[in-house]
Protein backbone atom coordinates (compact mmCIF):
# COMPACT_ATOMS: atom_id res chain seq x y z
CA UNK A 1 0.00 0.00 0.00
CA UNK A 2 1.11 3.51 -0.38
CA UNK A 3 2.04 5.72 2.47
CA UNK A 4 -1.21 7.50 2.37
CA UNK A 5 -4.49 6.07 1.24
CA UNK A 6 -5.57 9.54 -0.02
CA UNK A 7 -3.63 12.18 -0.86
CA UNK A 8 -6.71 15.29 -0.56
CA UNK A 9 -7.67 14.04 2.59
CA UNK A 10 -5.48 15.71 4.75
CA UNK A 11 -7.11 15.84 7.68
CA UNK A 12 -6.91 18.63 10.27
CA UNK A 13 -5.99 20.92 7.30
CA UNK A 14 -9.31 21.24 5.73
CA UNK A 15 -10.13 22.98 8.99
CA UNK A 16 -8.63 26.23 7.51
CA UNK A 17 -9.35 29.79 9.38
CA UNK A 18 -12.24 31.12 7.03
CA UNK A 19 -14.01 27.56 7.21
CA UNK A 20 -13.79 27.79 10.90
CA UNK A 21 -14.79 31.38 11.04
CA UNK A 22 -18.13 30.70 8.78
CA UNK A 23 -19.24 27.66 10.60
CA UNK A 24 -18.41 29.61 14.17
CA UNK A 25 -20.39 32.56 12.72
CA UNK A 26 -22.67 31.46 10.16
CA UNK A 27 -23.84 34.04 7.96
CA UNK A 28 -27.58 33.94 6.97
CA UNK A 29 -28.84 31.90 9.40
CA UNK A 30 -31.89 31.91 10.61
CA UNK A 31 -36.06 31.49 9.48
CA UNK A 32 -37.87 34.14 7.25
CA UNK A 33 -41.49 34.80 7.18
CA UNK A 34 -43.33 34.08 4.13
CA UNK A 35 -40.61 32.68 1.98
CA UNK A 36 -41.49 32.57 -1.63
CA UNK A 37 -39.27 29.18 -1.72
CA UNK A 38 -38.32 26.53 0.50
CA UNK A 39 -36.47 23.64 0.54
CA UNK A 40 -34.90 20.60 2.87
CA UNK A 41 -32.19 18.52 1.48
CA UNK A 42 -30.52 15.51 3.75
CA UNK A 43 -26.75 13.79 3.42
CA UNK A 44 -28.11 10.27 4.52
CA UNK A 45 -24.50 9.39 5.21
CA UNK A 46 -23.98 11.45 8.26
CA UNK A 47 -27.90 12.67 9.00
CA UNK A 48 -27.22 16.10 8.50
CA UNK A 49 -30.63 18.09 7.68
CA UNK A 50 -30.66 21.48 5.68
CA UNK A 51 -33.32 23.50 5.34
CA UNK A 52 -32.87 26.77 3.07
CA UNK A 53 -35.68 29.67 2.45
CA UNK A 54 -35.24 32.25 -0.06
CA UNK A 55 -37.37 35.66 -0.81
CA UNK A 56 -37.80 36.68 -4.75
CA UNK A 57 -38.59 40.04 -6.08
CA UNK A 58 -38.91 39.65 -9.71
CA UNK A 59 -36.85 36.56 -10.21
CA UNK A 60 -33.99 37.74 -8.03
CA UNK A 61 -32.95 36.51 -4.98
CA UNK A 62 -33.76 39.22 -2.15
CA UNK A 63 -33.38 37.29 0.95
CA UNK A 64 -31.85 34.02 1.51
CA UNK A 65 -31.93 31.90 5.20
CA UNK A 66 -30.68 28.73 6.53
CA UNK A 67 -31.19 26.34 9.31
CA UNK A 68 -30.32 22.96 10.42
CA UNK A 69 -27.52 21.31 11.67
CA UNK A 70 -24.47 19.29 10.16
CA UNK A 71 -20.47 19.08 10.09
CA UNK A 72 -18.21 22.13 9.81
CA UNK A 73 -18.17 21.41 6.11
CA UNK A 74 -21.40 21.74 5.30
CA UNK A 75 -22.44 24.46 7.63
CA UNK A 76 -19.25 26.79 6.62
CA UNK A 77 -20.15 25.62 2.50
CA UNK A 78 -23.81 27.10 3.14
CA UNK A 79 -22.91 29.95 4.80
CA UNK A 80 -20.43 31.01 2.11
CA UNK A 81 -22.86 30.41 -0.49
CA UNK A 82 -25.91 32.35 0.98
CA UNK A 83 -23.14 35.07 0.20
CA UNK A 84 -22.91 34.02 -3.33
CA UNK A 85 -26.67 33.53 -4.10
CA UNK A 86 -27.94 36.86 -2.52
CA UNK A 87 -29.16 39.46 -5.48
CA UNK A 88 -28.49 36.56 -8.20
CA UNK A 89 -31.43 35.25 -10.69
CA UNK A 90 -32.67 32.32 -10.52
CA UNK A 91 -31.17 31.34 -13.26
CA UNK A 92 -27.35 32.52 -12.47
CA UNK A 93 -28.39 30.88 -8.66
CA UNK A 94 -28.91 27.56 -11.06
CA UNK A 95 -25.68 27.59 -12.82
CA UNK A 96 -23.33 27.64 -9.44
CA UNK A 97 -21.43 24.17 -9.99
CA UNK A 98 -19.90 21.49 -7.39
CA UNK A 99 -16.78 22.69 -8.49
CA UNK A 100 -17.68 26.46 -7.61
CA UNK A 101 -18.80 25.78 -4.12
CA UNK A 102 -15.49 23.34 -3.94
CA UNK A 103 -13.61 26.16 -5.05
CA UNK A 104 -15.45 28.82 -2.46
CA UNK A 105 -14.13 26.69 1.01
CA UNK A 106 -10.71 26.77 -1.04
CA UNK A 107 -9.71 23.39 0.37
CA UNK A 108 -9.77 20.12 -1.28
CA UNK A 109 -11.69 17.81 -0.10
CA UNK A 110 -12.29 13.24 -0.11
CA UNK A 111 -14.68 11.64 -2.36
CA UNK A 112 -16.08 10.96 0.89
CA UNK A 113 -17.07 14.46 1.85
CA UNK A 114 -17.68 16.54 -1.12
CA UNK A 115 -21.44 15.77 -0.17
CA UNK A 116 -20.99 17.50 2.74
CA UNK A 117 -20.42 20.51 1.05
CA UNK A 118 -22.37 20.46 -2.05
CA UNK B 1 -9.29 -8.07 36.67
CA UNK B 2 -6.85 -10.74 35.15
CA UNK B 3 -4.67 -9.88 32.69
CA UNK B 4 -5.00 -10.22 29.52
CA UNK B 5 -3.58 -13.48 28.32
CA UNK B 6 -3.20 -12.47 24.68
CA UNK B 7 0.49 -11.79 23.27
CA UNK B 8 -0.75 -8.40 21.91
CA UNK B 9 2.68 -7.63 19.88
CA UNK B 10 2.50 -11.66 17.83
CA UNK B 11 -0.96 -11.25 17.08
CA UNK B 12 -0.51 -7.66 15.29
CA UNK B 13 2.35 -9.76 13.45
CA UNK B 14 -0.37 -11.70 11.73
CA UNK B 15 -2.22 -8.68 10.30
CA UNK B 16 0.10 -6.99 7.21
CA UNK B 17 -2.06 -3.91 6.95
CA UNK B 18 -1.30 -2.93 10.49
CA UNK B 19 2.30 -1.60 9.62
CA UNK B 20 0.82 1.32 7.09
CA UNK B 21 1.07 4.20 7.47
CA UNK B 22 -1.96 6.96 6.93
CA UNK B 23 -1.32 10.34 6.57
CA UNK B 24 2.22 9.54 7.32
CA UNK B 25 1.79 8.40 10.78
CA UNK B 26 1.13 4.59 12.13
CA UNK B 27 -2.51 3.20 10.97
CA UNK B 28 -4.40 3.02 14.43
CA UNK B 29 -7.50 0.67 13.33
CA UNK B 30 -10.61 1.57 15.70
CA UNK B 31 -13.00 0.89 13.62
CA UNK B 32 -13.35 -2.73 13.64
CA UNK B 33 -17.22 -2.74 14.45
CA UNK B 34 -17.63 -1.87 10.83
CA UNK B 35 -15.08 -4.62 9.31
CA UNK B 36 -12.21 -6.31 10.65
CA UNK B 37 -8.72 -6.57 9.87
CA UNK B 38 -7.70 -9.84 8.35
CA UNK B 39 -4.77 -11.94 9.40
CA UNK B 40 -2.30 -13.60 6.56
CA UNK B 41 -3.61 -16.77 7.48
CA UNK B 42 -7.49 -15.76 5.93
CA UNK B 43 -5.60 -14.08 3.32
CA UNK B 44 -3.43 -16.90 2.69
CA UNK B 45 -6.13 -20.09 2.88
CA UNK B 46 -8.22 -17.91 0.29
CA UNK B 47 -5.08 -17.02 -2.32
CA UNK B 48 -4.35 -21.03 -1.69
CA UNK B 49 -7.33 -21.79 -3.12
CA UNK B 50 -7.40 -20.21 -5.98
CA UNK B 51 -3.76 -21.01 -6.86
CA UNK B 52 -4.34 -24.63 -6.02
CA UNK B 53 -7.85 -25.68 -6.26
CA UNK B 54 -10.32 -23.45 -7.95
CA UNK B 55 -13.23 -25.30 -8.78
CA UNK B 56 -17.10 -25.09 -8.49
CA UNK B 57 -18.29 -27.01 -5.49
CA UNK B 58 -20.70 -29.72 -5.53
CA UNK B 59 -21.29 -30.27 -9.50
CA UNK B 60 -17.44 -30.98 -10.84
CA UNK B 61 -16.37 -35.08 -10.91
CA UNK B 62 -12.73 -33.90 -11.13
CA UNK B 63 -10.07 -33.59 -8.55
CA UNK B 64 -10.27 -29.87 -7.69
CA UNK B 65 -13.86 -29.75 -7.72
CA UNK B 66 -13.70 -32.75 -4.71
CA UNK B 67 -11.09 -30.99 -3.28
CA UNK B 68 -13.05 -27.72 -3.10
CA UNK B 69 -16.18 -29.50 -2.23
CA UNK B 70 -14.67 -30.71 0.77
CA UNK B 71 -13.04 -27.66 1.77
CA UNK B 72 -16.41 -25.73 1.26
CA UNK B 73 -18.43 -28.09 3.19
CA UNK B 74 -15.20 -28.65 5.97
CA UNK B 75 -16.09 -24.51 6.51
CA UNK B 76 -19.72 -25.22 7.58
CA UNK B 77 -18.60 -27.67 9.57
CA UNK B 78 -16.33 -25.28 11.49
CA UNK B 79 -18.79 -22.37 11.44
CA UNK B 80 -21.02 -25.39 12.96
CA UNK B 81 -18.54 -26.03 15.99
CA UNK B 82 -18.00 -22.10 16.67
CA UNK B 83 -21.29 -21.88 17.75
CA UNK B 84 -22.37 -25.02 18.81
CA UNK B 85 -24.76 -25.87 16.24
CA UNK B 86 -24.89 -29.00 13.55
CA UNK B 87 -23.42 -29.13 10.17
CA UNK B 88 -27.36 -29.12 8.57
CA UNK B 89 -28.07 -25.59 10.67
CA UNK B 90 -25.33 -23.37 8.54
CA UNK B 91 -26.39 -21.53 5.64
CA UNK B 92 -23.82 -19.17 3.84
CA UNK B 93 -24.97 -16.03 3.06
CA UNK B 94 -23.44 -12.68 1.92
CA UNK B 95 -23.66 -11.43 5.55
CA UNK B 96 -26.22 -10.22 8.37
CA UNK B 97 -28.12 -8.25 6.13
CA UNK B 98 -29.17 -11.12 3.63
CA UNK B 99 -29.03 -13.70 6.42
CA UNK B 100 -32.11 -11.19 8.08
CA UNK B 101 -33.38 -11.05 5.00
CA UNK B 102 -33.75 -14.62 4.24
CA UNK B 103 -35.58 -15.31 7.17
CA UNK B 104 -37.53 -11.82 6.83
CA UNK B 105 -38.95 -13.44 3.47
CA UNK B 106 -39.16 -17.18 4.74
CA UNK B 107 -41.03 -16.52 7.93
CA UNK B 108 -43.28 -13.79 6.33
CA UNK B 109 -44.74 -16.27 3.91
CA UNK B 110 -46.77 -17.66 7.06
CA UNK B 111 -47.90 -15.05 8.50
CA UNK B 112 -51.44 -13.21 8.89
CA UNK B 113 -52.67 -10.07 8.33
CA UNK B 114 -52.57 -8.23 11.87
CA UNK B 115 -50.03 -11.33 13.38
CA UNK B 116 -47.19 -8.98 15.06
CA UNK B 117 -43.68 -8.64 14.87
CA UNK B 118 -41.25 -7.28 17.91
CA UNK B 119 -38.28 -5.54 17.07
CA UNK B 120 -36.14 -2.99 19.53
CA UNK B 121 -35.20 0.68 19.05
CA UNK B 122 -31.50 -0.30 18.92
CA UNK B 123 -31.74 -2.54 15.91
CA UNK B 124 -28.96 -1.73 12.72
CA UNK B 125 -31.04 -1.11 9.61
CA UNK B 126 -30.29 -4.77 8.41
CA UNK B 127 -32.66 -5.54 11.09
CA UNK B 128 -34.98 -2.94 11.27
CA UNK B 129 -35.63 -2.57 7.33
CA UNK B 130 -36.62 -5.58 6.04
CA UNK B 131 -39.29 -6.23 8.56
CA UNK B 132 -40.71 -2.46 8.97
CA UNK B 133 -41.06 -3.38 4.87
CA UNK B 134 -42.34 -6.62 4.88
CA UNK B 135 -45.13 -5.41 7.66
CA UNK B 136 -46.52 -2.89 5.73
CA UNK B 137 -46.71 -4.67 2.50
CA UNK B 138 -48.25 -7.78 4.17
CA UNK B 139 -50.20 -6.14 6.83
CA UNK B 140 -48.42 -7.21 9.93
CA UNK B 141 -47.92 -5.01 13.11
CA UNK B 142 -44.23 -3.77 13.83
CA UNK B 143 -43.87 -3.03 17.97
CA UNK B 144 -40.42 -1.56 18.77
CA UNK B 145 -38.85 -2.44 23.19
CA UNK B 146 -37.34 0.99 24.10
CA UNK B 147 -34.66 1.60 25.55
CA UNK B 148 -34.23 3.13 29.11
CA UNK B 149 -31.72 6.56 29.77
CA UNK B 150 -28.86 3.96 30.30
CA UNK B 151 -29.05 2.32 26.76
CA UNK B 152 -30.55 -0.80 27.99
CA UNK B 153 -33.92 -2.57 26.98
CA UNK B 154 -37.51 -1.83 29.17
CA UNK B 155 -37.75 -5.92 29.80
CA UNK B 156 -41.06 -5.36 31.61
CA UNK B 157 -42.28 -3.15 28.53
CA UNK B 158 -41.57 -6.63 26.31
CA UNK B 159 -43.31 -8.44 28.34
CA UNK B 160 -46.51 -5.92 27.99
CA UNK B 161 -45.53 -6.39 24.02
CA UNK B 162 -45.79 -9.76 23.42
CA UNK B 163 -49.01 -11.57 22.92
CA UNK B 164 -50.49 -14.68 21.27
CA UNK B 165 -50.10 -12.68 17.92
CA UNK B 166 -46.89 -12.16 18.11
CA UNK B 167 -45.05 -14.19 15.30
CA UNK B 168 -41.24 -13.30 15.23
CA UNK B 169 -39.12 -11.42 17.93
CA UNK B 170 -36.14 -10.32 16.22
CA UNK B 171 -33.50 -8.28 18.56
CA UNK B 172 -29.56 -7.73 18.70
CA UNK B 173 -27.42 -9.42 20.69
CA UNK B 174 -24.89 -6.65 21.17
CA UNK B 175 -25.46 -2.84 19.85
CA UNK B 176 -23.55 -1.43 17.50
CA UNK B 177 -23.84 2.31 18.80
CA UNK B 178 -24.39 1.30 22.16
CA UNK B 179 -22.41 -1.11 23.23
CA UNK B 180 -25.09 -2.82 25.37
CA UNK B 181 -25.37 -6.55 25.55
CA UNK B 182 -29.03 -7.51 25.52
CA UNK B 183 -29.79 -10.55 28.26
CA UNK B 184 -31.22 -12.74 25.01
CA UNK B 185 -30.93 -15.84 27.12
CA UNK B 186 -33.59 -14.42 29.57
CA UNK B 187 -35.77 -12.95 26.45
CA UNK B 188 -35.54 -16.40 24.70
CA UNK B 189 -37.30 -17.72 27.71
CA UNK B 190 -39.76 -14.95 27.70
CA UNK B 191 -40.29 -15.31 24.52
CA UNK B 192 -41.30 -19.49 24.58
CA UNK B 193 -43.20 -18.74 27.74
CA UNK B 194 -45.45 -16.00 25.96
CA UNK B 195 -45.66 -17.03 22.70
CA UNK B 196 -45.27 -19.53 19.69
CA UNK B 197 -43.06 -16.00 18.23
CA UNK B 198 -39.74 -17.64 16.31
CA UNK B 199 -36.58 -16.07 18.51
CA UNK B 200 -34.02 -14.23 15.85
CA UNK B 201 -30.59 -12.79 16.90
CA UNK B 202 -28.20 -10.51 15.41
CA UNK B 203 -24.98 -11.57 16.43
CA UNK B 204 -23.21 -9.40 13.82
CA UNK B 205 -21.53 -7.45 16.67
CA UNK B 206 -21.55 -10.48 19.53
CA UNK B 207 -20.11 -13.37 17.59
CA UNK B 208 -16.70 -11.20 16.84
CA UNK B 209 -15.95 -10.64 20.12
CA UNK B 210 -17.51 -13.30 23.24
CA UNK B 211 -17.73 -16.79 23.14
CA UNK B 212 -21.59 -17.55 21.51
CA UNK B 213 -23.38 -21.12 21.96
CA UNK B 214 -26.78 -21.29 20.35
CA UNK B 215 -27.99 -24.18 22.43
CA UNK B 216 -27.66 -22.17 25.53
CA UNK B 217 -29.00 -19.04 23.61
CA UNK B 218 -31.96 -20.57 23.21
CA UNK B 219 -32.74 -18.56 19.72
CA UNK B 220 -34.18 -20.15 16.69
CA UNK B 221 -32.00 -18.11 14.35
CA UNK B 222 -28.92 -16.22 14.69
CA UNK B 223 -26.93 -14.31 11.87
CA UNK B 224 -23.49 -12.79 11.24
CA UNK B 225 -21.08 -11.91 8.75
CA UNK B 226 -17.58 -13.03 8.59
CA UNK B 227 -16.02 -9.83 7.83
CA UNK B 228 -16.41 -8.16 11.33
CA UNK B 229 -14.82 -11.66 12.86
CA UNK B 230 -11.34 -11.54 10.77
CA UNK B 231 -12.84 -13.58 7.77
CA UNK B 232 -13.53 -11.87 4.41
CA UNK B 233 -16.13 -9.50 2.99
CA UNK B 234 -19.14 -11.97 1.18
CA UNK B 235 -19.76 -14.09 3.28
CA UNK B 236 -22.18 -14.48 6.36
CA UNK B 237 -24.35 -16.63 8.15
CA UNK B 238 -27.59 -17.91 9.20
CA UNK B 239 -27.67 -20.84 11.98
CA UNK B 240 -31.40 -22.31 11.80
CA UNK B 241 -32.47 -24.84 14.13
CA UNK B 242 -32.71 -27.87 11.90
CA UNK B 243 -36.62 -28.65 12.20
CA UNK B 244 -37.30 -25.09 11.52
CA UNK B 245 -35.07 -24.85 8.47
CA UNK B 246 -36.53 -28.13 7.40
CA UNK B 247 -40.44 -26.60 7.41
CA UNK B 248 -39.17 -23.20 5.81
CA UNK B 249 -39.45 -22.06 1.72
CA UNK B 250 -36.32 -21.26 -0.01
CA UNK B 251 -35.47 -17.89 -0.39
CA UNK B 252 -33.66 -17.73 -3.57
CA UNK B 253 -34.76 -20.32 -6.07
CA UNK B 254 -31.66 -21.49 -8.79
CA UNK B 255 -29.07 -24.11 -9.24
CA UNK B 256 -27.84 -26.17 -6.42
CA UNK B 257 -30.59 -25.81 -4.27
CA UNK B 258 -32.20 -28.68 -6.05
CA UNK B 259 -32.92 -32.14 -5.54
CA UNK B 260 -34.85 -32.80 -9.34
CA UNK B 261 -36.69 -30.46 -11.43
CA UNK B 262 -39.32 -31.43 -13.84
CA UNK B 263 -41.48 -29.41 -16.22
CA UNK B 264 -44.16 -29.70 -13.84
CA UNK B 265 -42.36 -28.82 -10.37
CA UNK B 266 -39.25 -29.13 -8.45
CA UNK B 267 -38.13 -31.12 -4.85
CA UNK B 268 -35.43 -28.98 -3.15
CA UNK B 269 -32.83 -29.93 -1.83
CA UNK B 270 -31.39 -31.28 1.60
CA UNK B 271 -29.94 -28.63 4.22
CA UNK B 272 -28.24 -26.61 4.63
CA UNK B 273 -28.33 -26.55 0.57
CA UNK B 274 -31.65 -25.52 0.23
CA UNK B 275 -30.61 -22.20 1.27
CA UNK B 276 -27.47 -21.86 -1.40
CA UNK B 277 -28.64 -21.28 -4.45
CA UNK B 278 -26.59 -20.25 -7.29
CA UNK B 279 -22.66 -20.76 -6.94
CA UNK B 280 -21.20 -19.32 -3.28
CA UNK B 281 -18.62 -17.46 -2.25
CA UNK B 282 -16.37 -20.34 -2.15
CA UNK B 283 -13.07 -18.35 -1.73
CA UNK B 284 -14.46 -16.17 1.32
CA UNK B 285 -16.15 -19.52 2.95
CA UNK B 286 -12.65 -21.07 3.01
CA UNK B 287 -11.25 -17.80 4.50
CA UNK B 288 -14.33 -17.35 6.81
CA UNK B 289 -13.01 -21.32 8.09
CA UNK B 290 -9.37 -19.70 8.77
CA UNK B 291 -10.96 -16.81 10.57
CA UNK B 292 -12.53 -19.29 13.05
CA UNK B 293 -9.42 -21.88 13.35
CA UNK B 294 -7.74 -17.82 14.45
CA UNK B 295 -9.74 -16.76 16.59
CA UNK B 296 -10.40 -20.32 18.04
CA UNK B 297 -6.53 -21.00 18.95
CA UNK B 298 -6.48 -17.93 20.76
CA UNK B 299 -9.78 -18.79 22.55
CA UNK B 300 -13.09 -16.19 22.57
CA UNK B 301 -12.56 -15.95 26.49
CA UNK B 302 -9.34 -14.20 25.68
CA UNK B 303 -11.20 -12.51 23.10
CA UNK B 304 -13.57 -11.61 25.04
CA UNK B 305 -11.59 -10.48 28.05
CA UNK B 306 -8.95 -8.30 25.72
CA UNK B 307 -11.98 -6.36 24.53
CA UNK B 308 -13.13 -5.45 28.04
CA UNK B 309 -10.08 -4.47 28.96
CA UNK B 310 -9.46 -1.78 25.94
CA UNK B 311 -13.02 -1.19 26.75
CA UNK B 312 -13.24 0.16 30.07
CA UNK B 313 -9.33 1.73 29.40
CA UNK B 314 -11.02 3.99 26.81
CA UNK B 315 -14.54 4.74 29.00
CA UNK B 316 -11.76 5.98 31.87
CA UNK B 317 -10.05 8.12 29.70
CA UNK B 318 -12.79 9.74 27.46
CA UNK B 319 -14.90 10.21 30.82
CA UNK B 320 -11.53 12.57 32.34
CA UNK B 321 -12.27 14.68 28.79
CA UNK B 322 -15.10 17.16 30.43
CA UNK B 323 -15.99 17.84 26.27
CA UNK B 324 -17.07 14.56 25.51
CA UNK B 325 -20.40 12.78 25.93
CA UNK B 326 -20.45 9.35 25.28
CA UNK B 327 -23.80 6.83 24.44
CA UNK B 328 -24.42 3.70 26.01
CA UNK B 329 -24.02 1.33 29.53
CA UNK B 330 -21.08 0.88 31.64
CA UNK B 331 -21.08 -2.95 30.71
CA UNK B 332 -20.78 -3.40 27.01
CA UNK B 333 -19.16 -5.06 24.15
CA UNK B 334 -15.79 -3.42 22.79
CA UNK B 335 -16.82 -0.37 20.97
CA UNK B 336 -17.92 3.29 22.48
CA UNK B 337 -20.08 5.76 20.90
CA UNK B 338 -18.93 9.58 21.84
CA UNK B 339 -19.49 13.06 20.65
CA UNK B 340 -16.95 16.29 21.27
CA UNK B 341 -19.53 18.55 22.46
CA UNK B 342 -20.70 21.09 20.06
CA UNK B 343 -18.47 19.27 17.18
CA UNK B 344 -19.93 17.16 14.32
CA UNK B 345 -19.51 13.58 14.45
CA UNK B 346 -17.63 13.95 10.77
CA UNK B 347 -15.61 16.25 11.70
CA UNK B 348 -13.98 14.89 14.59
CA UNK B 349 -13.49 11.61 12.61
CA UNK B 350 -11.92 13.99 9.97
CA UNK B 351 -9.28 15.45 12.47
CA UNK B 352 -8.15 11.81 14.43
CA UNK B 353 -7.55 10.46 10.74
CA UNK B 354 -5.19 13.28 10.28
CA UNK B 355 -3.81 11.46 13.02
CA UNK B 356 -3.65 7.88 11.39
CA UNK B 357 -6.96 6.99 13.60
CA UNK B 358 -9.31 5.63 11.54
CA UNK B 359 -13.35 5.65 13.99
CA UNK B 360 -16.65 5.69 11.91
CA UNK B 361 -18.51 8.92 12.47
CA UNK B 362 -22.21 8.84 11.08
CA UNK B 363 -25.21 7.05 12.18
CA UNK B 364 -23.87 3.89 11.75
CA UNK B 365 -26.85 2.58 10.36
CA UNK B 366 -29.23 2.98 13.24
CA UNK B 367 -31.12 6.21 12.56
CA UNK B 368 -34.35 5.40 14.55
CA UNK B 369 -31.86 5.03 17.53
CA UNK B 370 -29.69 8.14 17.30
CA UNK B 371 -33.15 9.81 17.10
CA UNK B 372 -33.68 8.18 20.39
CA UNK B 373 -30.70 9.88 21.18
CA UNK B 374 -31.76 12.80 19.86
CA UNK B 375 -28.41 13.83 18.42
CA UNK B 376 -27.99 13.38 14.12
CA UNK B 377 -24.43 11.47 14.48
CA UNK B 378 -21.62 10.26 16.83
CA UNK B 379 -18.48 9.27 16.50
CA UNK B 380 -17.81 5.33 17.80
CA UNK B 381 -14.25 3.60 18.46
CA UNK B 382 -14.12 -0.11 18.39
CA UNK B 383 -11.66 -2.42 19.24
CA UNK B 384 -10.66 -5.91 18.26
CA UNK B 385 -7.48 -8.29 19.67
CA UNK B 386 -4.94 -6.73 17.74
CA UNK B 387 -5.64 -3.03 19.34
CA UNK B 388 -3.56 -2.18 22.46
CA UNK B 389 -3.58 0.66 25.51
CA UNK B 390 -1.13 2.66 23.90
CA UNK B 391 -3.83 3.21 20.87
CA UNK B 392 -6.58 4.37 23.41
CA UNK B 393 -3.86 6.80 24.71
CA UNK B 394 -3.34 8.12 20.95
CA UNK B 395 -7.33 8.55 20.50
CA UNK B 396 -7.83 11.10 23.55
CA UNK B 397 -5.13 12.96 22.90
CA UNK B 398 -6.01 13.26 19.05
CA UNK B 399 -9.88 14.44 20.79
CA UNK B 400 -8.19 17.05 22.32
CA UNK B 401 -7.03 18.51 18.83
CA UNK B 402 -10.06 18.35 17.64
CA UNK B 403 -11.24 20.36 20.74
CA UNK B 404 -8.53 22.95 20.09
CA UNK B 405 -9.68 23.09 16.67
CA UNK B 406 -13.03 24.40 17.67
CA UNK B 407 -12.61 26.49 20.62
C1 LIG C 1 -25.66 -5.05 14.77
C2 LIG C 1 -25.43 -5.19 13.29
N1 LIG C 1 -26.31 -5.87 12.56
C3 LIG C 1 -26.14 -6.06 11.24
C4 LIG C 1 -25.07 -5.53 10.56
C5 LIG C 1 -24.97 -5.72 9.08
O1 LIG C 1 -23.91 -6.50 8.71
P1 LIG C 1 -23.53 -6.68 7.18
O2 LIG C 1 -23.35 -5.31 6.62
O3 LIG C 1 -22.26 -7.45 7.23
O4 LIG C 1 -24.63 -7.41 6.52
C6 LIG C 1 -24.12 -4.82 11.29
C7 LIG C 1 -22.95 -4.26 10.60
O5 LIG C 1 -22.67 -3.09 10.57
C8 LIG C 1 -24.32 -4.63 12.67
O6 LIG C 1 -23.44 -3.93 13.40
Amino acid sequence: MSESLDPSYIGEGIYKENILDHYKHPHNQGQMKNADIKFTENNPLCGDVITVELKLSRNKIDDIKFMGRGCAISQSAMSMLSDELMGKTMQEAKSVTREKIVEMLGIEIGPVRTKCAT
Amino acid sequence: MPKTMLDIKKIRKDFPILNIKVNGKPLIYLDNAATSQKPRQVIGAMADFYQNYNSNIHRSIHKLGEEATLAYEKSHKKVADFINADFEEIVFTRGTTESINLLAYSLTQELNQGDEIIITQMEHHSNFVPWQQLAKKRNLKLKFIEIDGEGKLKLEQFSELLNKKTKIVSITHASNVLGTINPVEKIAKIVKEKSNAYFIVDGAQSVPHMPVDVKKMGCDFLAFSGHKMLGPTGIGVLYGKKELLERMQPFLYGGEMIKEVTFKDTKFNELPWKFEAGTMNIAEAIGLAAAVDYLGKIGMENVMRHGKELTNYCLRRLNEIKEVEIYGPKERSALVAFNVRNVHAHDTATILDGEGIAVRAGHHCAMPLHSVLGIPASARASFYLYNQKEEIDSLAEAIHKVIKVFK
